[in-house]
């Protein structure tokens, strides 16, 4: 069995959420689709629909994240389900206890649907393979691997500003190679039918295999943005480098950092993206960052909005 | 086809909305047809405020046995129904759930004074204790018939019978 199999049920609904790969551009066009209807609810009176009411939604985090914790939360929230959340690095793992029965204990206390981080590739879907069939998995982020939520909450915000994909190109820039989001953000791309979808950065940072994912590489960043309607900047993980992949700091916001004159090489309307956090005046500079071209806080706010619409979609049909 | 004038349907609905003298009248369609008839009854009632529209996909008792349905066309609610009449469109009364769902998801945006259920067709049928305030005209069907508002253009109604 593969990623990709599982997130389905046999009638080919969509069960989990663990890696953009594979979803049908209908599925994902729903996704967006659906998550326009719920951007509405940040200004209703009562800020709830009740589809997930009565469902217990589990925050199981192993790696810490501020930003997309709480926005499934607010999102399990704001569709009526109750959530718990989880630091799941202070319990039962540092006693011993394996990640599959610390998700058995939990999902024994009847919880509907776990929303799972974890520093290994691969987690998620491992989870997805043990529970029972009527509890559902959204990744939100395993390893290197996908973070397809996040890859969902930038497609969302590209349509918000630039609507048609496939005339679009793209240059997703920084620390590929570490970068499970970037991952997603291909995949997703390519499905939504954007042609030209650019990854740049070092060397050191680009995996050699990217371009069988259908990106084209650049070294140079005056080159990889040049003309481009969106730049998708990632935040360089210097937590996860062993040995040296950048030279110093200075040298790499030098060469790769995203600054107004650089910025000036894209289109005139270029929309800039980060995931966040972001390591300013290292991968992008402050001005870019708050500048008339950032749309870094629309994604904050239309990350609720995707999550509400992943988790009703998989949650939806279950009797 | 079903013989029905849904214009001459219209006139008369809007007339016995208009002998209701509701206090500052505020008219929501259930997408899809219900908007339809909401734009046509929003022409014959010349009211200042623009239709509103409802989409009741969120709202829906369903959603745990057959999930999210597609094509959410979203709410477009004010948030000032306050002390207003509402006036509630749809183009089919049947079951009575589709209604139940609309004004749960009203309450969730305001508390409006009153609401007012207008229909062009009352098919029977009901499974909860809903009726309309104002019916264009009542069509006893059974089960295994479907009516159907045809539009947006000219507004038609369109009868099929299941085979069984």
């Amino acid at each position: 069995m593969n990623f990709t199999d599982i997130q389905f049920d046999n009638k080919g609904r969509l069960r989990h959420f663990l890696t953009i790969e594979d979803i049908p551009r209908d599925t994902l066009i729903q996704i967006l689709d659906t998550a326009e209807s719920f951007i509405s609810f940040g200004q209703r009176e009562i800020r709830k629909a009740p589809l997930l009411r009565g469902k217990t939604v589990v925050n199981l985090f192993f790696e810490p994240s501020t930003r997309t914790r709480t926005t499934f939360e607010i999102a399990a929230k704001r569709l009526s389900a109750d959530v718990i959340n989880l630091d799941a690095k202070r319990m039962s793992t540092i006693k011993g206890e394996t990640l599959l029965d610390t998700v058995s204990t939990i999902e024994a206390m009847k919880t509907d649907m776990f929303v799972v981080r974890d520093a290994a590739s691969g987690s998620a879907f491992l989870i997805a393979q043990h529970v029972s069939p009527e509890v559902r998995i959204i990744n939100a982020g395993d390893g290197r691997h996908a973070h397809p939520t996040q890859a969902m909450l930038d497609m969302f915000t590209i349509r918000q500003y630039k609507k048609e994909f496939a005339d679009l190109s793209v240059a997703i820039v920084g620390d590929i190679l570490h970068s499970r989001v970037a991952r997603s953000q291909i995949h997703a791309l390519k499905i939504l039918g954007v042609k030209d979808i650019r990854v740049v950065g070092p060397k050191t940072l680009i995996p050699t295999a990217i371009e069988k994912l259908g990106a084209s590489s650049y070294h140079r960043l005056e080159t990889g943005i040049e003309n481009v309607d969106v730049v998708m900047m990632l935040r360089l993980q210097l937590e996860r480098m062993e040995g040296q992949l950048i030279p110093s700091e200075q040298e790499y916001f030098h060469l790769y950092g995203l600054t107004e004159e650089k910025l000036k090489l894209a289109k005139d309307d270029v929309i800039v993206m980060h995931p966040g956090p972001m390591n300013r005046g290292l991968e992008i500079a402050s001005s870019v960052a708050d500048g008339e071209h950032s749309v870094i806080l629309a994604q904050v706010t239309n990350g609720i909005a995707i999550r509400m619409s992943v988790m009703a979609t998989i949650m939806g049909g279950s009797r | 086809m079903h013989k029905t004038n849904v214009n001459a349907l219209l006139d008369k609905m809007a007339q016995d909305i208009a002998n209701r003298h509701l206090n500052k009248p505020l008219l929501i369609g259930i997408h899809t047809g219900g908007v339809w008839l909401a734009n046509e009854l929003h022409e014959r009632l010349e009211l200042q405020d623009p239709v509103n529209t409802i989409d009741i996909t969120f709202y829906r008792d369903d959603y745990q046995k057959v999930g999210l349905q597609p094509n959410v066309k979203g709410s477009h609610l004010p948030s000032d129904m306050h002390h207003r009449d509402v006036i509630l469109v749809d183009d089919v009364l049947y079951t009575g759930r589709t209604i139940r769902a609309a004004m749960n998801e009203i309450f969730d945006y305001a508390r409006p004074d009153s609401i007012t259920l207008v229909v062009l067709v009352d098919r029977g049928g009901r499974e909860l204790p809903i009726q309309a305030d104002v019916v264009g005209e009542k069509i006893e069907l059974s089960a295994n018939q479907h009516i159907k508002l045809k539009g947006p253009d000219e507004l038609t109604l369109q009868i099929t019978t299941a085979e069984t």
